[in-house]
């Protein structure tokens, strides 16, 4: 008796061609570049203008509209980043290196974010702008893994063995990610532990988490509209003398 | 597959036994560094016991770190790295073997030379024996880590630089935990945590290192 094994749905193995991985990519970015547009300025202007002061921090605790949201993409993108290596190592697809690669810059400015606008709170709140606690330090590390990744892909000359070194630099770099966001439940920090969590009913009233809950989605559909963009250039970089590029209305102009 | 890493074994101890710097410079390194920290802070006994643990450990990163790039260079430049890949004994074989003769060589003289080490930097002596025994866990541990690297930037132009950069992030726990536990033991307090956490670290670089070194060394 023969069984057919689960296979990967078709639409994986499509997201894997350039050519249907442009097209689709060019029909959402204009999508997604909106929905960015509008998630963040609404968060933005709402949370740095219209929430409610914070009764202990006084409005200086508005800068969490920015720090949250740029620390939690800061690891979510470098796990996408593994995750998309890893897509490539097991299948083979040149998108996914491509779209690994595309994450490198975003994540690595997002960590810098996160950590410049941390420091800034930092000097109000608890007086000093650095401190060597466990989720200062291991974010720290993740900006130095980005920089090694982002190092590495520069090194190597060869387009598919750069993709695939860094993907392995990067799945091995994701041993840091439980570290930094679990660190203020194993250690004593001084950084404060998690805001909100995906189960549970936030401790802050909502006017106040609302537009957090903005900006982090916002932020998301940035990333995702900058993943885009960049994948679809390097298809266009890599994909140079294709036929289906040549004759696409992109790069021959409408006819 | 045991034969294939003994012989493995046997040849690289025989390159290192015709070039005895191998072993020597890194040794020469370690104490040479440890010996800049009081010429350039101060030669106080009371500072320089404080952050013996600490320097001690940098230290020994920084050894390593010099030595890890010749892991794979010298096979590599020659084509027998390609050969060795070749064979029909899983690539983690190679790599175990490698990085087991790298710790001979490099790590295993620096924990002999510890205890006069911490002579000279004033760390207690009761501290000297958790010394050693977080480098016996923390210096394999660095020569795994460093073997991913070392084999990501084989045949990159530049790589030495390149290799510590990759490698820094990586050996951050090893050094906190590392050097944490000696300062801890110059107090008199227990150490058992830290000692678990550096032998996990260990178990965990040895399952998991040699396969990605081995698939990072066939691109």
């Amino acid at each position: 008796m023969t069984q057919s094994s689960w296979r990967m749905p078709r639409w994986f193995h499509q997201m894997g061609s350039p050519k249907w991985f442009y097209n689709f990519g060019g029909l959402l970015q204009p999508w997604f570049a909106m929905a960015a547009f509008v998630l963040l300025t609404v968060g933005v202007v709402w949370g740095l203008a219209f929430a409610p002061a914070d009764y202990q921090q006084g409005n200086s605790f508005r800068i969490m509209y920015v720090h949250v949201p740029a620390a939690i993409l800061s690891q979510s993108v470098f796990l996408g980043m593994a995750v998309a290596g890893a897509i490539g190592l097991i299948w083979k697809m040149k998108i996914a290196f491509m779209v690994a690669r595309s994450c490198i810059a975003i994540g690595a400015t997002f960590t810098i974010i996160a950590l410049v606008t941390g420091a800034v709170w930092g000097k109000p709140t608890w007086g000093a702008y650095w401190v060597w606690d466990a989720r200062l330090t291991s974010t720290l590390v993740l900006l130095f893994l980005y920089a090694g990744v982002m190092a590495l892909n520069q090194a190597i000359s060869e387009r598919q063995i750069a993709g695939k070194a860094t993907a392995i630099l990067a799945i091995v770099g994701t041993i840091n990610i439980p570290i930094i966001k679990y660190s203020v439940e194993w250690w004593n920090t001084l950084h404060q532990s998690s805001s909100f969590t995906l189960t549970a009913k936030p401790s802050m009233p909502s006017e106040m988490y609302l537009p957090l809950l903005l900006m982090v989605l916002g932020s998301y559909f940035l990333f995702a509209l900058i993943v885009l963009i960049r994948t679809r250039a390097q298809i266009l970089q890599t994909q140079n003398g294709a036929s289906w590029l040549m004759q696409h209305q992109d790069v021959s102009g409408a006819q | 597959m045991i034969g294939f890493m003994l012989a493995i074994i046997r040849r690289d101890l025989l390159l290192v036994a015709r070039q005895p710097a191998e072993i020597i410079n890194p040794l020469v390194f370690f104490v040479l560094v440890i010996a800049m920290f009081p010429l350039g802070i101060s030669p106080e006994a009371s500072l320089l016991s404080q952050t013996a643990a600490g320097v001690i450990w940098v230290a020994a990163m920084l050894a390593t770190l010099l030595s890890l790039e010749l892991l794979f260079k010298l096979d590599h430049d020659d084509g027998s790295l390609e050969q060795l890949l070749l064979a029909p004994h899983p690539s983690w074989c190679l790599v175990l073997a490698k990085v087991f003769v790298h710790w001979l060589v490099s790590g295993l003289p620096l924990i002999l030379i510890s205890p006069l080490i911490a002579m000279m930097l004033f760390l207690p002596s009761e501290a000297i024996s958790t010394l050693m025994l977080s480098l016996l866990l923390g210096t394999p541990t660095l020569s795994l880590l460093g073997a991913i690297g070392a084999a990501l930037v084989t045949g990159v132009r530049g790589g030495g630089m390149l290799l510590t950069l990759l490698i820094l992030p990586l050996y951050v726990p090893v050094i906190i935990f590392g050097a944490s536990s000696v300062a801890a033991a110059a107090q008199g307090m227990p150490v058992d945590g830290y000692m678990a956490l550096l032998a996990a670290m260990f178990v965990f670089a040895l399952m998991i290192t040699p396969w990605a070194a081995g698939s990072a060394l066939k691109l």
